[in-house]
């Protein structure tokens, strides 16, 4: 029997299930690796070759390499292992989430700020956009 | 004996820390989050707990994909802060009670909650950022802590109802403990936000107030929310919430309120603080 999901029908949203974790495994171990100091230095001197030294698929990595964050958690990325990367990048959490709604960094400050994105037509997937409802 | 005077919850989201850290909590945008905390640095000054339980997540910091504990008790003498990415934070290492730990664990596994312990593992924000909001910059902690980890990276977490039979269990094991010892428990996480994907940025203020009231007045029912709540209505962090259940699942159920706080944003994420105590009869 199929795991259950219920979940699958919230919009804008990838539950870091079972399934995705498999999936991710190993992409999120990079991140892992870059807790030490010593690995991030790796990295930035060479992405591409860091990453080739990981059992990631060619999608894991190029997702890695344009730093598409809502794509690397289509491919099992879990948002905690991933903020290694953005840590890495010296970008904060706020920044990070605001590159995968669509908004722009001043505009997604202003909606936090503003009290956050409203539940209102963000509950169900019939309800939103695959670009997020950023109205 | 032991005995389990009050709880406290709150939000344990890392900007905080990094604000407590950096110095900006005067800032326009930090100070209606940290005056939330003063009535609770007031309070458990006069408190005073020997010991917290102290209920939070790690964040990948210490558990990675390899091992992934749904519970997890610290049983050692000392736990470090965790390096997060840009070094530890420059706070006191925590000290734990490996006595009473080693006890509530023995417990609580004969109570049938077969949960792992450790006895060395870096704490991150999860734990630290709550003590530095309830105790501010000390050169050391005033209390001992026990760090109870919960699962809510990898999906399911627990469910709110084994969480809050989880505190139940653990109150049993403080009231069975010879030392006479003040015992607080914290929940911390939550409350509403999301931290990914196009729906990032989600809060649920009718989420969280509801939440609050039945936490205080009717836990029971409110640990019967299924997962998928938590997930749809108060987003995919949101379900850090469980974690609170356990805390006031360890109180007695008629408590009194002695302190809330609700404030957004704090980086993503709503904030939420509560106080809680036991009238001894």
């Amino acid at each position: 029997m199929a795991l259950d999901k219920p979940y699958l029908d919230v919009p804008g949203t990838t539950i870091f299930d079972a399934d995705m974790a498999r999936k991710g495994f190993h992409l999120n171990q990079y991140c892992m690796s870059l807790m030490k100091a010593e690995n991030r230095e790796r990295f930035k001197s060479g992405e591409r070759a860091y990453l080739d030294e990981w059992p990631m698929t060619e999608a894991q990595k190029e997702a890695v390499l344009i730093r598409d964050y809502n794509l690397m958690m289509k491919l099992g990325g879990n948002i905690y292992f991933l903020a290694k990367i953005f840590s890495c990048d010296g970008i904060s959490f706020q920044v990070a989430a605001s590159t995968m709604t669509g908004l722009t960094v001043d505009e997604y400050k202003e909606m936090m700020v503003t009290g956050g994105r409203s539940p209102e037509g963000n509950l169900y997937k019939s309800d939103m956009t695959e670009e997020g409802n950023n109205g | 004996m032991a005995r389990l005077s009050a709880s406290a919850f709150t939000s344990h989201i890392p900007a905080i820390g990094a604000a407590i850290d950096n110095g900006k909590t005067a800032e326009d945008y930090w100070k209606p989050v940290f005056s939330g905390y003063e009535f609770a640095k007031k309070w458990v000054a006069e408190q005073k707990p020997d010991v917290v339980i102290l209920v939070y997540n790690d964040h990948a910091s210490a558990f990675d994909s390899n091992l992934i504990p749904t519970f997890a008790l610290g049983i050692g003498e000392e736990f470090q802060p965790a390096d997060e990415g840009w070094g530890p934070r420059p706070v006191p290492n925590v000290e734990g009670h490996p006595q009473l730990a080693s006890h509530l664990a023995q417990s609580v596994i004969q109570d049938e909650f077969d949960l792992t312990v450790f006895n060395t593992l870096n704490v991150d924000h999860g734990l630290t950022v709550p003590l530095s909001l309830m105790f501010g910059q000390p050169d050391a902690w005033p209390c001992k802590v026990i760090p109870l980890a919960v699962n809510v990276v990898l999906y399911p977490p627990p469910s709110g109802k084994r969480c809050y039979a989880l505190g139940k269990a653990l109150r049993r094991a403080v009231d069975s403990f010879d030392e006479d010892l003040n015992v607080q428990i914290w929940g911390t996480g939550g409350m509403s936000h999301q931290l990914q994907g196009p729906r990032a940025g989600l809060i649920n203020k009718k989420f969280d107030m509801d939440f609050l009231d039945r936490l205080v007045k009717d836990p029971e029912s409110l640990s019967q929310v299924p997962h998928i709540d938590y997930v749809r209505y108060a987003g995919s962090e949101g379900i850090e919430l469980v974690m609170w259940l356990i805390a006031r699942g360890a109180m007695d159920e008629e408590v009194e309120e002695k302190h809330r706080f609700y404030h957004v944003p704090a980086s993503n994420t709503a904030v939420g603080h509560l106080i809680l105590e036991n009238n001894p009869a």
